[in-house]
């Protein structure tokens, strides 16, 4: 079998052809562009206040200035990233188009990479403003963050990667039943992030559980940029490292859930 | 039967199971290229399953299916640029305009200048009033058309038509098969219509395969089935077939 039969060529131009998709679709809907932006807004401006709130009871939140908005926003990089990338995926699913895909010469590679580049053109749309209101609102700079901050979004945006890929597996063998796993999967991994409190807080048997997890080293590493004024790129080597593992883990579900669904008939059928 | 690699598509003991049920039974024919053959059966028969076991869409369980050459589903990404399907139970997206789709369609499949094979399937599908228009703001037989319009964008040598004209009023069904034959007559495609309607299979085909609960019940060109069958038309000959009033098919000439 040669690369072509295996699928495992790779055009530029196909991908650009469904960003292109996406991006007509995402422009037809001002709807679609302000849900983009709406929430993120409302959850920033919502712990921005009660961190003000907070430091001013405290001295030492006052200290850890910016922790909860800095938090907020690396965690809606991981929960819009995913969420960019899934909904792309069920934009497809509603449209009843995914036969009209998967019989044509776009290899399932090729799909991927287009819904990546989309959930980073999701996310930049909804996080942009979102930043500049940070800095309007709180004098929280995100981007004052630089090389640190570059490190967290590539871990972030890897693990979000690597949930959508999964959960597109998962869709494509059992239909829009596991839809609701596209909105809601990534919530298991607030609470064992530790997006808001140290992974000391959490009992043993827990830590070792968000210690396998990538952004658990993005969170423990923004506060100790914010708290500690110390960047540990050791945390981002791990992350990374644990992010290799779980895109390739991924990938690997992916293709075995495609296979499934080519054995089970299940992309004939992509309703309930 | 000719060689599986000089047909344009060879179909052998083609199997299908899904959870024990069988969809498709030990199949096989040969499809010539530039031929027009029908695909007929009730609901259930495993038109469907089969037409997607073609496109490399659902993995046989056992058989073999060699499209152009290529082992489905294993080698289809060989092939699946030189070939393209039509079916009313796949939608293009409803938000994007016609020509959004049609143009994202043609990059896909590597047309060369794609502006210009648009505007000519459209003049030619009578679209062009409609290119910047919403695919979802369109009528059943404008939809109808768009879809073909996708199917025809790469000059596909092999064309799958899953009910073409399913939904469609008599007018615009006749028309749309009118667009069909002349495309196969134009370009040499081989053509594979699935299809309930007998007028059409009747008035398109040089072939006609029956199926039946998964099994190939009889093929032979329309006027043989008439003859033999002692019918006027193929919806009787297809109505004898599916009450199991066939005469025994003839062996293979």
């Amino acid at each position: 079998m040669n690369r072509s039969d295996a699928g495992v060529d790779f055009s530029i131009n196909r991908v650009a052809a469904m960003v292109r998709r996406y991006w007509y679709l995402l422009r037809s809907s001002w709807p679609r562009i302000l849900d983009l932006i709406y929430w993120p807004t409302v959850q920033m401006l919502m712990w921005g206040f009660l961190q003000l709130y907070v430091s001013q009871q405290s001295g030492m939140f006052a200290r850890a200035g910016g922790v909860f908005i800095g938090a907020v926003l690396l965690w809606d990089i991981l929960f819009r990233g995913q969420l960019g990338f899934s909904i792309s995926f069920l934009e497809e699913m509603y449209a009843h188009n995914l036969g009209n895909l998967m019989m044509s010469p776009l290899r399932p590679v090729e799909f991927i990479a287009a819904l990546m580049i989309m959930s980073v053109v999701r996310l930049s749309i909804g996080m942009l403003p979102v930043t500049l209101l940070a800095i309007a609102f709180f004098g929280f700079n995100l981007w004052s963050l630089g090389v640190a901050l570059a490190a967290f979004f590539l871990n972030l945006i890897l693990t979000s990667w690597s949930i959508g890929i999964f959960v597109a597996g998962l869709l494509l063998r059992n239909g829009m039943g596991a839809e609701s796993l596209a909105w809601t999967i990534m919530f298991l991994f607030l609470p064992l992030t530790c997006v808001y409190y140290p992974v000391a807080v959490l009992p043993s048997f827990l830590q070792y559980v968000a210690w396998s997890l990538p952004p658990t080293y993005v969170f423990e590493g923004m506060r100790a940029l914010l708290i500690d004024q110390v960047f540990r790129a050791d945390l981002m080597v791990e992350a990374f490292a644990f992010n290799v593992v779980l895109f390739a883990a991924a990938s690997f579900a992916f293709v075995k859930l495609l296979q499934s669904a080519r054995a089970q008939g299940s992309l004939l059928q992509t309703g309930e | 039967m000719d060689a599986p690699f000089s047909s344009a598509i060879a179909v052998e003991a083609l199997v299908k199971l899904y959870k024990g049920a069988t969809a498709v039974d030990g199949i096989s024919f040969h499809l010539q290229p530039g031929s027009i053959t029908g695909l007929l059966g009730g609901n259930g028969a495993g038109k469907t399953t089969t037409i997607a076991m073609i496109m490399g869409l659902v993995t046989p369980t056992s058989g073999t299916v060699i499209v152009l050459g290529a082992h489905m589903p294993k080698e289809r990404y060989r092939v699946l640029h030189r070939m393209n399907f039509e079916s009313p139970y796949v939608d293009m997206p409803m938000r994007l305009t016609v020509r959004q789709n049609l143009s994202v369609f043609a990059q896909l499949y590597a047309v060369a200048d794609i502006g210009e094979r648009i505007r000519s399937l459209a003049a030619d599908l009578e679209l062009t009033e409609f290119l910047d228009r919403p695919t979802g703001k369109l009528s059943a037989g404008q939809k109808t058309r768009v879809s073909l319009a996708k199917a025809l964008l790469n000059r596909p040598e092999v064309l799958l038509l899953d009910e073409p004209t399913a939904s469609l009023d008599p007018d615009t069904a006749d028309w749309v098969r009118s667009r069909i034959e002349r495309y196969r007559i134009e370009n040499g495609a081989t053509v594979l219509l699935a299809s309930h309607n007998m007028t059409e299979v009747e008035r398109l085909c040089e072939r006609v395969i029956i199926m039946k609960k998964g099994r190939i019940e009889d093929d032979d060109t329309p006027e043989r089935l008439l003859a033999r069958y002692g019918r006027q038309t193929l919806e009787d000959v297809f109505l004898d077939v599916a009450r199991g009033r066939g005469t025994q098919r003839e062996a293979p000439q």
